[in-house]
């Protein structure tokens, strides 16, 4: 997108459509990203913007119906994994990429030893002996800070506290040697001090074994103490992305500006009353033809309504879907378009 | 303290619940849910209280609003013991004191309209004609900022947030002067828990409402309340007014909470020098010796393996529970016998 290196996956314009009896949900519309070697990258947003089912479409794990990929190219190395078919899907899933998901459904299986759960993968996927996936899963646990991990490959998930839980999570998700790691709020449930645990962990980690991170958080300061890149999303597109110093810097997305008002501060002075983003979440696909955050933004005006802007670029790797220019806090003026 | 006479006023509030085992079910332990809370709030004042998850934050709020009968302990409102109160005259008692819960949508009956739900606690303590009591209905609607034609909707129409206010509207029904807010914010999205904040705050200054504000949003808690106190495993480890508990803590386990919180700015997030406490919280029906955080603090001291740390007052309304404190204190009142375990100071991290 921006410098030189590869990415190692490279989502463009995935389209994701759910058919519900109320109409046709918009969750993910056109979003493009890119993740590079050994970075990580931060999406935040609220809750329904589109996060998870993002992540979801693009590792092919979303029931078919209600949901539909509708278009878009999702490059792994040089295979478009939209092209292929759940077999395909199967071995790149834990193998090529790891994934930690908020969904208690497809976190840890109560009913089987974390010892199975973390042998399983490098058994199916690696082919290794019983002994050998032993040894590597005392390892795993090694690695993310499990003590007595050989004695403890016997227990089950509910005899872990809630953060060795979460570690043991993405033990198996490491389990492979994934070249990307999704993290879906992995610490969203935890206290701020086993988060912050899990957060070490995670630097840690990435020195250790260098794979490239998407973390999915809705907290801000989690993002601005781990990210490389943000993305912001809303109302299923993605708002504004930019590396991470600068996005906080210059705010150009007046959901992503409102959004850090929003937020009282641990430091600092005392604000008298908190800023609000009035009104409610978008239902998205209602209005195509618009800005998603049209009806709660304090700068829309009429080409809001008419059309629905794409991103453009500001320079510094910062780019913004919005007809609203921050640095004039007039409508933008000329149609530099960003090539995304 | 001189001044006016607290509202709110906690001594020693002791909450075990008790461990069941064996065919015979006896009991074979307790959990010291909350274990020795003492604390007063002033009128129109808020006292947030955070710590972490199973520090026992709920079980105050509820036992402060006798919802459990408390094991030892008394609590007297606005200058009426609590937990002593016959039945009868604790439900007269009630609608002075509410409470506003976490799950917005668990705490709302599916089936009853809006201004059923609103309404409810007039049916159970008035005996107004309807009329009166939808008038009252509306009033509230207004107060928190809910359209009036909602009122025959049912909850599943609504946002989280919206869900929230039908909540706090209903605790508001019967002019109640102290309402335990527990984790009021924590199920709704971010754009939308500054509303209910600010809501809060304009119901304190229009109605003279006095808070007990629980939240692990160490953020939020700045902002709203006026004094702190922060629990650990039981026992409240410090309290103090909301500036100074966020700029000096004196307690290991409040700087470490406080250091714990990311913040929204990568500049001060690559600076900072984070304290991440080792390991869990213990369980609290099988607490530690001596101190309740010497397993994962990290300037524990001999003593505090051995000896569990009086609260003591620093300054005035700042209290903390720590042998940090008290040996700093005591020994600069004898003259300093402080050179003498100067290693304790910096401890063994486990
Ligand atoms: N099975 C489904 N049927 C219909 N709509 C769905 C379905 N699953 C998700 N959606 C919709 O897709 C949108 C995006 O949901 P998604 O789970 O990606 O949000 P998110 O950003 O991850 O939110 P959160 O922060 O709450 O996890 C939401 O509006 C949601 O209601
Ligand atoms: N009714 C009960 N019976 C037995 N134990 C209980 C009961 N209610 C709470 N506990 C225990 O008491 C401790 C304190 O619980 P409490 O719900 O007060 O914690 P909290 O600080 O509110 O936590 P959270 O932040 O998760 O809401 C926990 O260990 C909990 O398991
Ligand atoms: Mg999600
Ligand atoms: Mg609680």
């Amino acid at each position: 997108m921006h410098d030189g290196a590869v990415p190692v996956l490279d989502v463009r314009n995935l389209k994701t459509v759910f058919s519900t009896r109320s109409g046709e949900v918009h969750a993910v519309n056109s979003v493009s990203f890119d993740l590079r070697p050994g970075e990580l990258l931060g999406v935040v947003g609220e809750s329904g913007s589109g996060k998870s089912v993002t992540m979801m479409s693009l590792l092919g794990l979303l029931p078919s119906p209600p949901a539909e990929i509708r278009g878009g190219e999702v490059w792994l190395g040089d295979t478009d994994l939209l092209t292929l078919g759940e077999d395909g899907l199967r071995k790149v899933r834990g193998r090529e990429v790891g994934f930690v998901f908020q969904d208690p459904m497809t976190s840890l299986n109560p009913v089987f030893t974390v010892g199975f759960q973390l042998t399983e993968p490098l058994r199916t996927h690696l082919g290794m002996s019983k002994t050998r996936a032993r040894e590597r899963a005392v390892e795993l646990l090694e690695l993310v800070g499990i003590p007595d991990a050989r004695r403890r490959l016997g227990d089950y998930p509910h005899q872990f506290s809630g953060g060795m839980r979460q570690r043991v999570m993405i033990a198996i998700a490491l389990a492979c040697d994934p070249k990307v790691l999704i993290a879906d709020e992995p610490t969203t449930a935890l206290d701020v001090t086993i988060q912050a645990q899990i957060l070490e962990l995670v630097k840690e980690l990435r020195q250790k074994l260098g794979m490239a991170i998407i973390w999915i958080t809705h907290d801000l300061g989690v993002i601005a103490g781990i990210a490389d890149r943000v993305m912001v999303m809303y109302g299923g597109q993605v708002a504004e992305h930019g590396p991470v110093r600068e996005l906080f810097a210059n705010p150009a997305h007046p959901y992503t500006r409102a959004l850090l008002q929003t937020m009282p501060k641990i430091h600092g002075a005392r604000d008298a009353k908190l800023r609000v983003i009035e009104g409610q979440p978008p239902v998205m696909g209602r209005h195509p033809e618009s800005c998603p955050f049209m009806a709660r933004c304090a700068h829309a005006f009429d080409r809001c309504a008419r059309e629905n802007p794409t991103r453009r670029d500001i320079g510094a790797g910062h780019d913004v879907a919005c007809h609203w220019d921050h640095r004039t806090g007039e409508p933008v003026q000329d149609l530099a378009e960003v090539a995304s | 303290m001189s001044g006016p006479r607290p509202l709110v006023e906690v001594r020693d509030l002791k909450m075990h619940f008790p461990i069941l085992g064996g065919i015979l079910r006896r009991q074979v332990g307790a959990v010291k849910a909350v274990d020795g809370v003492s604390f007063d709030i002033q009128p129109g004042e808020t006292l947030g209280v955070v710590g972490e998850s199973g520090c026992g934050k709920s079980t105050v709020g509820r036992a402060v609003l006798r919802l459990y009968e408390a094991t030892a302990g008394s609590v007297i409102i606005d200058g009426e013991d609590i937990a002593a109160m016959p039945a009868e005259k604790l439900r007269r008692k009630r609608p002075t004191m509410q409470m506003v819960f976490q799950d917005p949508q668990a705490s709302l009956n599916p089936r009853m309209t809006v201004a059923g739900i609103i309404g409810e606690p007039l049916d159970e303590h008035t005996d107004w004609p309807r009329a009166k009591k939808l008038e009252r209905i509306y009033e509230l609607m207004d107060a928190v900022g809910l359209n009036r034609d909602f009122a025959n909707r049912y909850p599943h129409a609504f946002s989280g947030g919206q869900r929230q206010r039908i909540g706090i509207a209903r605790a508001l029904a019967l002019n109640p002067k102290f309402i335990v807010c527990d984790e009021p914010i924590a199920a709704l999205d971010v754009s939308i828990q500054a509303q209910v904040v600010n809501l809060l705050e304009r119901l304190q200054d229009e109605f003279g409402l006095t808070y007990l504000f629980i939240s692990h949003d160490l953020s939020m808690v700045r902002h709203i309340a006026d004094r702190v106190a922060v629990m650990y495993l039981g026992k409240i480890v410090e309290m103090a007014p909301v500036g100074v508990l966020y700029d000096a803590p004196r307690h290991p386990y409040t700087e470490a909470l406080l250091s714990a919180v990311p913040e929204p700015d990568p500049s001060l997030e690559a600076r900072k020098d984070r304290i991440v406490l080792k390991g869990d919280v213990p369980s609290p029906a099988n607490p530690p010796k001596g101190c309740n955080f010497c397993t994962r603090c990290p300037r524990v001291m001999e003593i505090c393996r051995d000896i569990d740390p009086e609260t003591v007052q620093i300054a005035p309304g700042h209290v903390v529970a720590c042998h940090l404190v008290t040996q700093h204190q005591t020994t600069g009142a004898t003259g300093g016998t402080e050179a003498e375990h100067p290693k304790h100071q910096q401890g063994e991290v486990l």
